[in-house]
């Protein structure tokens, strides 16, 4: 049996800031669902389920924050699902929500994802004392940063490498009205910023912020009204155990195996040539590199080399990030889903300033975990034909 | 539709389990049992899916070791909800409806004891003007309980009954943590403990952890000389506020209505007060000859984000001993049956 097709028809996120103090984690997320509705030119009467997704619920100290959320978010009466699978959480919360058009249960679906980081520390909150378990003291940079040493170490890539991902994406995000940090970066001020966990430098770090992503999917009789559908030309989520003497977290199996499915299913045999543009979780820049390789962009220890080519830039190759990605907004649960949404933006045609010129087909990615969660979609202009 | 029917069920209830708040070394044997049920090896597995909350693990992501419990190599196409059980096998139903793959195994646990459970749940209430009053679990469904009594829509005894009847039943469940019937009498006779409540209107506090494997076709009767077909699946929520008609459940009306119901002839209804039975009963329309929840259902034993789908395992294995024809499972989610999921099964197609 064949899946369904869907479509993305709405896309709708807030303005992310480090502090979104004006709004309840209900206004929060009715201000992406609102803007993803008029998108589609919908109300919420029209959806049929809802599914939300954010990753650890300590992060707002709410356990299970939908079924209080529930009413504000239009599901009181319907179906609702909450998603949680760590920091992939965003990209498998839109899975999930296409699956259900995919599987013919239902035709209009809302889903959206959101973090609302000022309500806690998140660093503190990833890192509760657990028995008998490794402590991940002082959040996700020091759990990450062995793994950048040890790219760098295997790949030869120059230093600065990381530099050029982080001065691109800040800079790319002042073309993004939404993003959180939007400056004018060059490589040689995030050079000369602090060093954090080596070699991560801070600018070379993701920011801390509240922020929510909603889409609105739908079945293609639905998609019809739409003059800019984004056809989903193919889903995919892989997961790894966390022990194994055989990890490897700098390009792990799980990743390698995603991707490979992924193009498989949307029928593409040349990513690099196939995909008009990326847009690739990458909460500290040396992840760019690191996934150019394991996605099947670059070989492997070439993706450096896409990097500080200026392939990866808007005008490049293989535009990546072009929002500004999670370099310049990180609101967590939501940061998969912005990953998606922006992928179908760009292939709807509708991103704006940082829109890639006649993209047609798109990736959205996301990972979460210690590099052992993935989420990926391919998006398309065109309806598959497979 | 495809035909898709739950094939394997494994479970572990116990009033404290000395382990782990991952539950990984309670999922083990579980998947082990499955595999027995079934002939299987991991990698006949399509997709897995786990039901299970940070909070009642004091940790954030709690899921992601129990993940360990699969196996290392190769990678799996997984997921997670924040939700029981009975939700995680409804994301695997949608996964195999989607043609994606043909067979699932879900699981779920929860280490309820290792905290205070009803003040930890205090925590899933509106934040800004109900968690700071703390009204914990137990003192929301006793204010439900007296709505219903003071509505005139049941009283004390229907809901000794309700638990005479369950724990009576729960003499032949080797899971059930609180079990050994008396008489309406007795029950009545015990002390109040939050009024209306008495604890045995209460579902005991319990820790556990169940999995669920789901079959599409020809995959399930290669396995199963008697598949438990799941003919149809349901699940809506309400908003959360306690203003709300608490006397009734609008979601589990929707559920139950979205449903063939016709030829039911038992429920495994998940109610963890005695007076929630008396909810879901009259919200469901179950005619007087079925037979409600024969594994004495969550008043014996309420693994938290297992036990709505252990609901469902039960109902299967009756399915699978022909016990039953038509079968009703029911799980719900939040205070006051605010949310709730519920499928028929059903043994001949």
């Amino acid at each position: 049996m064949a899946k369904q097709p869907a479509a993305v028809i709405g896309v709708g996120q807030t303005h992310h800031r480090a502090q979104r103090k004006d709004v309840s984690m209900a206004g929060l997320c009715r201000e992406a669902i609102d803007r993803a509705l008029l998108d589609a030119n919908m109300t919420l009467d029209d959806i049929d389920a809802i599914v939300v997704g954010k990753a650890p619920d300590l992060f707002e100290g709410v356990m299970m924050p939908e079924l209080f959320l529930a009413e504000a978010l239009g599901a009181a009466g319907k179906p609702l699902l909450r998603v949680h699978t760590a920091g992939s959480v965003g990209g498998s919360t839109a899975i999930v929500a296409s699956s259900l058009v995919q599987a013919g249960v239902h035709k209009r679906v809302l889903t959206v994802a959101y973090e609302k980081q000022s309500e806690s520390n998140a660093m503190w909150a990833l890192s509760v004392p657990v028995p008998f378990n490794m402590p991940v003291h002082a959040g996700a940079g020091g759990y990450f940063a062995p793994h950048v040493r040890s790219y760098i170490r295997r790949s030869g890539a120059p230093t600065h490498v990381g530099a050029i991902v982080a001065a691109k994406d800040r800079t790319n995000a002042l073309k993004n009205p939404y993003a959180h940090l939007r400056e004018e970066k060059t490589v040689e001020q995030v050079l000369a910023s602090q060093m954090l966990w080596d070699p991560i430098r801070y600018d070379e770090t993701c920011p801390s912020s509240d922020g929510a992503c909603a889409l609105v999917i739908v079945d293609e009789d639905t998609a019809r009204s739409s003059s800019n559908p984004a056809w989903i030309h193919g889903t995919v989520m892989r997961s790894e155990a966390t022990t194994a003497a055989e990890r490897d977290q700098v390009n792990p199996q799980a990743s390698r195996d995603a991707a490979a499915a992924l193009w498989k299913q949307a029928g593409i045999t040349s990513p690099i040539d196939e995909i008009d543009a990326a847009e690739i979780y990458v909460p500290f820049s040396w992840f760019e590199p690191m996934w150019l390789e394991s996605l099947g962009f670059a070989e492997e220890y070439a993706g450096w080399r896409l990097t500080e080519s200026g392939s990866t830039a808007m005008d490049g190759r293989l535009p990546v990030n072009c929002s500004g990605g999670v370099m310049s907004s990180n609101p967590i649960g939501a940061s998969g889903m912005l990953r998606f949404g922006e992928a179908a933006l760009q292939v709807r045609g509708a991103a704006g300033e940082h829109q890639v010129d006649g993209a047609r087909r798109a990736l959205g990615h996301a990972y979460g975990g210690g590099s052992q969660f993935f989420a990926m979609w391919v998006v398309g202009s065109q309806k598959p034909t497979n | 539709m495809r035909d898709v029917a739950v094939v394997g069920f494994a479970q572990r209830q116990m009033r404290d389990f000395d382990g782990s708040p991952t539950c990984v070394e309670l999922l083990v044997p579980l998947f082990k049992e499955c595999y027995e049920q079934t002939g299987w090896t991991r990698r006949d597995v399509g997709f897995w899916c786990s039901g299970s909350s940070d909070y009642l693990a004091g940790r954030s992501f709690s899921f992601v070791q129990a993940v360990d419990a699969i196996g290392v190599i190769p990678p799996v196409n997984e997921s997670h909800v924040e939700m029981d059980l009975a939700w995680a096998m409804y994301e695997a139903w949608i996964k195999i409806q989607t043609g994606e793959v043909d067979t699932a195994l879900v699981y779920a646990f929860g280490k309820s004891s290792a905290g205070v459970l009803r003040r930890t749940l205090s925590l899933q209430l509106e934040p800004y003007t109900m968690t700071p009053l703390w009204p914990d679990t137990v003192s929301l469904a006793g204010l439900q309980a007296r709505a219903g009594m003071d509505a005139g829509l049941w009283d004390e005894r229907a809901m000794a009954e309700v638990v005479n009847r369950s724990l009576t039943d729960a003499e032949q469940n080797e899971w059930a943590v609180r079990k050994g019937g008396s008489s309406v009498e007795e029950l009545l006779a015990r002390p109040v403990y939050a009024d209306p409540l008495r604890k045995h209107d209460c579902a005991p506090v319990t820790d556990g952890a169940a999995a669920i494997v789901l079959a599409a076709g020809d995959r399930a009767r290669e396995v199963c000389d008697r598949p438990a077909w799941i003919t149809g699946l349901s699940t809506y929520v309400d908003e959360m506020t306690m203003s709300r008609d608490l006397t009734g459940s609008a979601s589990a009306r929707r559920c139950a209505e979205a449903l063939d119901l016709g030829g039911v002839d038992t429920a495994e209804l998940h109610a963890p007060f005695s007076h929630q039975e008396l909810v879901l009963r009259r919200e469901v329309g179950l005619a007087d000859d079925v037979t409600i929840n024969p594994s004495g259902g969550a008043l014996a034993s309420n693994p938290m984000f297992s036990a709505g789908g252990i609901r469902v395992g039960e109902a299967a294995r009756r399915i699978w001993a022909g016990d039953s024809d038509k079968a009703l499972a029911h799980a719900t989610s939040g205070p006051a049956l605010q949310q709730n999921f519920m499928c028929t099964l059903e043994g001949n197609l």
